[in-house]
């Protein structure tokens, strides 16, 4: 560890607000594509249900 | 090899493929960008003139260098697509648009803040911030475009020549910098004219940029593979699979 107390690591010499902002972003980036991909992939899964139910009701 | 190729070029291959590789390449993503934050943000040193907001390079540079090569990958993806007509390239350049998007904008929100302490202002329109941007709207274009209706093959050619014709923009990114008197290149100047970034700092920047190119894979692949349950839910194999 670079360095030497939590204080230290939070506020960075002054620049910890730019830094942990940057990171912030990148893990609402990160956090974002993951969750728009799954709620993406289940909104497809069940329309494929419900298309296939459809087909047996008829 | 080519025997591989040529069969993930049908949807049913490459879903059946893929499957089998996506858990591995979710496991190293998850690795190498824990091991790259940790190494970033808490052991890489502190440069000698920016201080402590060097840090953000980990994440601006990683972001910026993955969403030009999303951008290459997708513009191949729509000139495959206009040559050979192969379904699964414009899957592929559909896929790969809101993930390159979302880099985009993060390496713009990072250089911005980074930008703020290191330039005294968050953003200058000069030529390699203004071509990133548009870089962002080439994105949005190619979204919305594709989004216009889906699964519909002209819409897909028009989408692949807006992905191809935007390339343009992507030399005028790089040579930015050279070309015209910007504002961003005496930032990278600083970590770059010195003989060689020291080793402290490239090795996590180079866990970063992995790191970053995982995820987009990870991503891509999975979004590709909803995809293919999407516009291939007629058929015979994708009906026999339940647990998707």
């Amino acid at each position: 560890m670079i360095f030497e107390n939590l204080t230290d690591f939070g506020w960075m010499g002054g620049h910890g607000p730019y830094v942990w902002s940057a990171y912030g972003v990148a893990l609402l980036i990160i956090g974002y594509n993951l969750i728009s991909a799954v709620a993406h992939r289940r909104r497809v899964t069940e329309m494929n249900q419900k298309r296939r139910s459809q087909e047996c009701d008829s | 090899m080519g025997n591989l190729f040529h069969r993930l070029g049908s949807p049913r291959p490459f879903y059946e493929i893929s499957g089998i590789v996506l858990p591995s390449v979710g496991i190293l993503t998850l690795i190498s960008l824990a091991v790259g934050f940790i190494w970033a943000l808490g052991i890489a040193p502190p440069d000698y003139q920016q201080g402590h907001s060097v840090r953000i390079m980990y994440i601006h540079v990683p972001a910026a260098i993955v969403a030009q090569s999303s951008y290459m990958m997708m513009a191949t993806a729509g000139a495959v697509f206009l040559i050979w007509r192969i379904k699964i390239a414009d899957m592929a350049l559909q896929c790969a648009a809101p993930i390159g998007a979302s880099l985009t904008f993060l390496a713009l929100v990072t250089g911005a803040i980074w930008g703020k302490p290191t330039w005294g202002t968050w953003w200058v329109w000069d030529a390699r911030l203004t071509s990133t941007l548009v870089l962002l709207f080439l994105f949005i274009g190619v979204i919305v475009l594709r989004s216009a209706k889906e699964g519909s093959e002209s819409v897909g050619r028009a989408t692949a020549i807006l992905a191809v014709v935007g390339l343009i923009n992507l030399p005028i990114i790089k040579f930015s910098v050279d070309w015209w008197f910007t504002l961003h290149q005496p930032s990278s100047f600083s970590l770059t004219e010195s003989p060689s970034m020291p080793p402290e700092m490239w090795l996590p920047l180079l866990v970063m940029v992995v790191g970053f190119y995982l995820f987009f894979f990870f991503i891509w692949t999975y979004r590709v593979r909803t995809e293919i349950l999407k516009r291939e839910h007629r058929s015979q194999w994708v009906r026999s699979i339940d647990d998707i």
